[in-house]
């Protein structure tokens, strides 16, 4: 009788609580709880059960911090991520650990009435965070209509439309590269068509992907990935930008280079998209992929396939590899798992072989660069402090190929571009600027 | 204790009686996932069967990824005028989300599984135990795991080109579809149009 009076006040209380659900209450409850039975009798708590409802508290604090910290996570590398999520782990055992030597062990020891109270909090516990839990999940469903005020932010995700301002902007640079008179319209049609294009080939790619794409950190935000754009409008919107770009391009400026971004759309989506996983060559194609724009900026400006516009899609060649080797050693994990035939997976030591092989490649590009008339001798001269930056963080990353240098080598090749663009621009053969001074 | 807990039963059946009034309107890939799987004696992975969109919502329903295939699953609407062409496209998104449900759940569950073993048998041969001083679990470098990337790759190739070749032909039957169903239901409004001008 007197263990059935005990176990009372308890039980009412856990009713108290059980009623207090709303998400920030369960993390209130492990200090709401314990003051509470503390008041309530405190020879009826032993140090067991108190260990025990400390662990069960900790076990659940740790789950609902990893399943927040799962959304949280951005586009970073995975590696990054883990760091982060362990070390707020480790924090959160530290901050509970110090509660536990306010109530010092007694002499009693846990009988079954009390074994009884702690099993059925545990077992309300479970539920209430259960119930808890399914409606957090209900209000991550989300109903698949189109927003149309979300639409261009949805489409410029679906184009990777900074890519595509990369990618326009190496065109650019051709454009301005080849020695013949600036023409702005000229200019804008090929800055307009290739941006076009390039939407098109971005958003089909996103089309074939979109199982893989949902398994990969990187790319789990993919607006065909979270259903915030139906199949059918994502290759709608492709088609649309296709048909224009290439027509703009072949008729508003030449059918070569109509012909080699219509070649650069079928590349990127027929081949490299499906090579990712059947071999290791699509990091080859892609590489073509890459070099191309700066040949159509070329040939959009003088008509015609000169070496130089060979030379101009050679260095953007080279450039692939130390940056997209550099990349893929952090995603070996997401590669596997996905079943993405990578270099970095496969063949570990080619890749960053390769990697270290055309950074030394870009050296000798931009040597040759005065040789065929596209710059001048200042050219190589003032890009080789750059140029051996990057082979050295090359090598670095051959020697020790660990996830530090592989880091330093992408980041470097991030900003090496674009600087060697710009040097390229400024020691241009046609139009020197240091020629006005 | 026993009233918190019948509480706590009460407010989840309240749940599913709202459901069962909507039920026939909202198909569910969850359904089908128990279906298939019951039928191959497997647990239903799909988180679809719980979830209970509006009744008077008119759209498909995305949820938040699965925990082991990732994939985000639909609760497709069923209008109430849907035509054969429609039914056809629906129940093959379905059956496609239950086939890339599978595939993706039993892939991911032996990935995990296959770098558990491979963690301790590494640790095994290193002499450490799984779990460290703190009690979390001891994790290798990305170095010492690659030897797993790379085999596990290698022994899910064919399974991957199965899958591949299959992805691409589901994905292009149902965006092909789809613009069909969207080009009828275009006609179909053009049709009503005409004959409510011509009365």
């Amino acid at each position: 009788m007197s263990a059935a009076r005990r176990c009372g006040p308890p039980r009412a209380l856990t009713g108290l609580f059980v009623w207090h659900l709303p998400k920030p209450a369960v993390r209130q409850m492990p200090c709401k709880f314990m003051h509470c039975c503390g008041v309530v009798n405190k020879r009826w708590i032993t140090f067991q059960h108190l260990n025990f409802l400390k662990r069960m508290y900790v076990t659940q604090y740790n789950k609902d911090l990893s399943q927040q910290a799962k959304p949280k996570s951005d586009p970073v590398a995975p590696p990054f991520l883990e760091k982060k999520h362990l070390g707020q782990e480790k924090t959160v055992i530290r901050e509970i650990r110090p509660v536990s030597p306010l109530h010092p062990p007694s002499s009693e020891t846990l009988n079954r009435n009390e074994f009884k109270a702690v099993n059925s909090a545990a077992v309300v516990e479970d539920l209430a965070t259960a119930v808890g839990a399914e409606s957090k999940e209900e209000k991550q469903w989300k109903e698949m209509k189109l927003q149309l005020d979300d639409l261009p932010g949805i489409l410029a995700r679906l184009s990777k439309i900074k890519l595509t301002a990369l990618v326009v902007s190496t065109a650019s640079a051709g454009f301005a590269m080849a020695p013949v008179p600036f023409d702005l319209t000229c200019f804008l049609l090929t800055s307009i068509g290739t941006g076009l294009a390039s939407c098109a080939a971005n958003s089909i790619n996103q089309f074939f992907e979109v199982p893989f794409d949902s398994n990969m950190n990187r790319t789990k935000n993919r607006p065909l990935v979270r259903g915030q754009i139906s199949p059918l409008l994502a290759v709608s919107f492709a088609a649309s930008c296709a048909v224009p770009g290439i027509a703009l391009l072949t008729l508003g400026v030449n059918p070569l280079t109509g012909a080699l971004g219509a070649f650069n759309i079928f590349l990127y989506t027929c081949c490299y998209t499906p090579m990712k996983r059947m071999s290791i060559i699509n990091t080859w194609v892609g590489a073509v992929v890459g070099a191309i724009p700066p040949i159509m900026g070329w040939t959009a400006a003088t008509g015609s396939l000169d070496a130089g516009a060979l030379l101009l899609g050679g260095i953007l060649y080279s450039w692939q590899f130390p940056h997209f080797n550099a990349l893929s050693w952090g995603l070996r994990e997401d590669y596997s798992r996905g079943g993405y035939c990578m270099m970095s997976v496969t063949h570990p030591a080619m890749c960053r072989r390769v990697a270290l092989r055309h950074c030394l490649a870009l050296i000798g590009l931009s040597t040759v660069a005065p040789i065929l008339d596209v710059t001048t001798w200042n050219f190589p001269l003032i890009s080789l402090p750059i140029n051996l930056y990057i082979s050295y963080l090359g090598f670095r990353f051959y020697r020790d190929a660990d996830r530090s240098s592989s880091r330093k080598l992408f980041f470097c090749s991030l900003w090496h571009l674009p600087m060697l663009l710009l040097l390229m621009l400024t020691y241009n053969g046609a139009e020197s600027l240091l020629l006005f001074f | 204790m026993a009233e918190a807990a019948a509480a706590a039963v009460r407010a989840g059946r309240r749940v599913r009686h709202v459901c069962s009034g909507t039920r026939r309107c909202f198909s569910r890939a969850g359904g089908g996932a128990g279906l298939l799987a019951a039928e191959r004696g497997r647990e239903p992975e799909s988180r679809a069967s719980s979830f209970c969109p509006p009744a008077h919502s008119c759209n498909d329903w995305i949820g938040p990824p699965d925990s082991q295939s990732n994939l985000r699953p639909i609760v497709f609407h069923i209008p109430k005028n849907e035509s054969p062409l429609g039914r056809r496209l629906r129940e093959f998104r379905q059956e496609t989300q239950v086939w890339n449900q599978q595939f993706w759940a039993s892939q991911n569950v032996s990935f995990r599984k296959g770098k558990e073993e491979f963690i301790y048998s590494r640790l095994k041969a290193k002499g450490l135990e799984m779990k460290g001083e703190t009690g979390q679990k001891v994790t290798l470098s990305a170095e010492e795991m690659a030897d797993f990337y790379k085999d596990f790759l290698s022994k899910n190739f064919k399974k991957h080109m199965c899958y591949n070749r299959e992805w691409y032909k589901r994905n292009f039957t149902i965006t092909f579809l789809m613009g069909q169903v969207a080009f009828e239901r275009a006609w179909r409004r053009l049709g009503w149009k005409k004959t409510k001008v011509g009365n």
